[in-house]
Parts: C-alpha cells; structure tokens; sequence
C-alpha cells in the first residue's frame, strides 16, 4: 500500500492544499450550522463543537506532518505513536467520565488491554503488516474507535445507575453483590455503545464505503483485497472496543462502589 | 414533634438480650461538611418487637434504616445483631439477615415470581415454584407468579417487594415508609399483609412511618427523632400522646 502524503505537500500550499481548506472550512461551517439548528436539544454541544473542530484540525494537521516523517522511519516507531495515542484517548474519556471516582487509570487499563492485545495479536500473526505505513493508521483507527465506545458505555452507565439508584440498591439490600446488582446496568451500557460498531460492519459496502478502502482503491490497490481488508479493519475495531468495555464493566464497580458493597454514585 | 413527647424519655431502659441494638450511631451528611445526618443515636429492640421510628421529614429516619443494613457507612457508632458488631459481617450475610422494604417498591424486570426469587438465587439457591406460589397465596396475589411485574398496581407491587425480602428468610425487617406512597384503601391492604406476615413469622422490625396513627397501631415501641437526634423513646403512649397525623 502506498502512502499520498508527503512533505513537500504539507509545505508547500498546493492547489490541492488550498482546495483541502476550503473543503475543511466547508465541513466545519456545516457540522456548526447543524447543530446551531438543533440548539435547544444540545445546548453544551454547540458551544463545545468550534473547539472541538479547532482541536481536532490542529491535532490531524500534525499528525498528517508527522507522518510524513515517520512514513520512512523504522517499525518500531509506531510504538511510542500509539502509545500517544493512548494516552490522549485515556485522557479524552476521563473527562467523559464524570462523577466516576478516579477514573483514569481504569480507563487507560481498558483501552490497553483493549486495542493494545489486539493490535499486537493481529500484529503477531501477520494480519496487519508490521510496517509503519499500515500501524500507525489502522492503529489510529482502532483507538479512535475504542475511545468513542469507552466514552458511550461508560457515560450511559452512568446514567444507568443514577436513573435506577432503587432497584441497585435493592438488590445489595437483598443480599447482591456488587456484580450483580449492577448487571443490569452494564448489560444496557455494554449493547448501547457497541451499537455503533455493528451497525458499521452490518451496513459495510451497503450504506457506506469506509475511507480507507477509497484510500486504497484510489492508490492502486485491488478493490477485492480492499474490501477485505476493510472488514478486517472494522472487526478489528469491533474486538478492540468490545474488550476494552468488558475490562472496564469489570474495573467500573470498583469505582462505583465502596469496599463495603455500598453504591458511592447516587442520583 | 417535640410538644407531643410529653413524658418520654431520650433514651429507652435497658433490655436483656436485645435482638437488635444501636449504640451512639452517627453519621455525617457527606455533602454537607460539619452536618449531621444521624448524631449519636442509641436504642435496643427485643426479638419480635416492632420498634417504629417516626419524626419529621429530614429527622434522620431513613438515614438510621440505611445504617442499620450497611447501606450507608455509620461515621461512628455501632450497630449489634444478636450482640454481634454487625461491621465484622459480610455485608451479603448482614443483608440477608436484616431485610429492607423500601418507600417504592423497585420491582426488577421480568416476571414475579423472578422478582420473589431473586434473594436465594443470589446464593445459589432456586426457590421452588410451589413455594413462590404459597407465598404469594399469603399475601393475596394467587395466580400472579408468571405475571410481568410491570402491569401490578402500586399496593400489588409494595406485597410483592415484601415477599422478596421475605424469601431471605429475614431474622429482622425494616420497613421504609412502605405505605406513604399508596392510596388510602391500598395502604390498609399492605399495612394488614404486614402485620399479618410480621406477626406469623415473629419477625423483629423497624418500621419508619411520617404517620403517627400508623406508628400507634403496629408498634410495641416507638423512636422519635428530630434532627438526626433521639427526641424521645419509649411505649406509643409515652410517646405519642396526643398526637394525631
């Protein structure tokens, strides 16, 4: 797989640089325009959305001129990258996850475990090729994703457990462990978050052709192999962000409850 | 409150083995440092003895209920079950011993008999569908075990969390306002199904009630608290003379 990005590119405005901004501002303006229009449902969102749009600008503009860069550089440099990544996302979801006592070093855990076994695994047995053209984008990707789904499970649980603070605590009051009293909150949480992804493999070639296969049709590879290796990627991510939530279902009682099975997040 | 605690006492005279006691229980508002939930709150019941606790909205009633199953942590005090502190029980055996009744019912998804269940299954232990079957027969519901238990009327729903803490087989049972939702007829229902069921068990109970009238007809003794203290303690006549809801 070839790689479009290049130095010379990013230094010097292009035609097609200049077309790249305008696209972006195009994008932007409308995502505002959306949901200045649904102001009165999400009232935080719209005020949220221009930084979020700067942030993530700045942060893809960077990583685009480090790319370039690392794109002919060793292997081993994807590490350190992901690690990054990793630990921005671990950062990102932390502030997501509010009124969880100490929820930072759960959530690096998860998101470890999660995109970190199975990068390596798909790493190891060569199904990802150890190059750091394909590591760091397709890992990019799976923590991107991951970080997305920890965000929704654990802000629904959230939300679980304050609206059903009784029926938690008639369980405990019944004789439940912890587990068991909040199971069926983190079953809600756990199908709620992981909704997105399966909706994205269930609907792959049908509703959308992701970018990555245009990427990679566009840069001469075979559509087939594309296509292919799309659903790889989108299992990929799926694996990733279902391991990651079940560790955290299990590291999240801890949190929310006290060594004496007393629940500490109530409404 | 405290005009009508005419002749009672803070505190309630000693008694030989009590099944329950509670000695200087405190706990300190976690939201509101330097507060007061409960300061110092002491009182012993007898086996099979209803002890209801009664005082004014904010009195610290539910407070002291949620202590006494470990619900909540005491900032200091101790609670003893048969003379034993109940902080070296696990928390699943102390709550299986003292059952809970709360204000509404938190009836879980599923069927009744799910729901009458749930306490021995969380053991391990399944609870045979003859057995679901009498105990519902008990309490007036024959016929509701496969019923879903989203259709049931708020009286049907509070006999039913009853049976739920009563397949514990609950040595104690504490009562949190278990009529104050329901309308008057639906309140006799469950009050009578409570008594009933607290009488033929002989079961030791704590009954938190905002109604002094309720207090009067199910205790043996009551507590009044005012502003998480003990105003006054003793036999509903000591304490509720002239009182009226």
């Amino acid at each position: 797989m070839t790689h479009p990005t290049n130095l010379t590119h990013l230094v010097h405005i292009t035609p097609q640089l200049r077309h790249g901004i305008l696209d972006c501002a195009i994008a932007g303006g409308l995502a505002l325009l959306v949901l200045l229009l649904a102001r009165r449902r999400a009232p935080g969102l719209l005020r949220e959305l221009p930084l979020a749009e700067f942030r993530g600008l700045v942060q893809i503009l960077a990583v685009g001129a480090i790319l370039a860069f690392l794109l002919h550089g060793s292997r081993w440099l994807a590490v350190p990258v992901l690690a990054g990544m990793v630990l921005a996302a671990a950062d990102i979801v932390r502030r997501r996850a509010k009124r969880i006592p100490r929820p930072f070093p759960m959530i690096l855990a998860a998101i470890l475990c999660g995109p970190g076994s199975v990068l390596a695994l798909m790493a190891a047995l060569r199904v990802i090729p150890l190059s750091i053209d394909i590591l760091v984008p397709v890992g990019s990707m799976v923590i991107a994703n991951t970080m997305n789904t920890l965000s929704l499970f654990l802000d629904r649980l959230r939300g679980e457990v304050l609206a059903h603070t009784g029926e938690i605590e008639s369980a405990l009051a019944l004789g439940a462990t912890t587990d068991a009293a909040l199971q069926p909150g983190l079953h809600a949480a756990f199908r709620a978050c992981l909704i997105p992804s399966m909706d994205n493999i269930r609907s792959l070639g049908i509703v959308w052709i992701p970018g990555i296969m245009a990427g990679m049709v566009l840069s001469g590879s075979s559509p087939v192999y594309a296509a292919l290796y799309q659903f790889v990627v989108l299992t990929t991510v799926f694996s990733a962000a279902s391991l990651t939530c079940f560790v955290a279902s299990h590291l999240v009682a801890a949190r929310l409850f006290s060594r004496h099975e007393q629940l500490l997040l109530r409404g | 409150m405290r005009a009508i605690l005419t002749d009672a006492t803070p505190s309630m005279p000693p008694i030989p083995n009590p099944h329950l006691e509670s000695l200087s229980l405190t706990r300190q508002s976690p939201l509101l440092p330097g507060a007061f939930l409960l300061r110092d709150v002491s009182f012993t019941v007898a086996r099979g003895e209803t002890l209801a606790v009664v005082g004014p909205s904010g009195a610290g009633k539910s407070s002291l209920l949620r202590l006494l199953n470990r619900l909540d942590e005491p900032s200091s005090g101790t609670v003893r079950l048969d003379g034993q502190d109940t902080q070296t029980l696990p928390p699943q055996q102390l709550r299986r011993r003292i059952g809970m009744m709360m204000q509404r019912p938190y009836l879980f998804p599923g069927t009744i008999a799910a729901n009458v269940a749930y306490g021995p299954a969380q053991r391990g232990e399944a609870l045979r569908s003859e057995k679901i079957d009498l105990l519902l027969e008990s309490v007036g519901l024959a016929g509701y075990a496969q019923r879903d238990s989203s259709t049931l009327s708020g009286a049907e729903a509070q006999r039913v969390a009853l049976l739920r803490a009563l397949a514990n087989n609950p040595e104690i049972l504490l009562l949190d306002e278990p009529t104050s939702a329901l309308d008057p007829a639906a309140r006799e229902s469950v009050e009578s199904a409570l008594e009933d069921v607290i009488r033929a068990r002989r079961l030791t109970c704590i009954w938190v009630t905002h109604s002094r009238e309720q207090a009067r007809r199910v205790a043996d003794h009551v507590l009044a608290l005012d502003a998480g203290q003990v105003a006054a303690c003793g036999t509903p006549q000591e304490v509720l003379r002239d009182a009226s809801d």
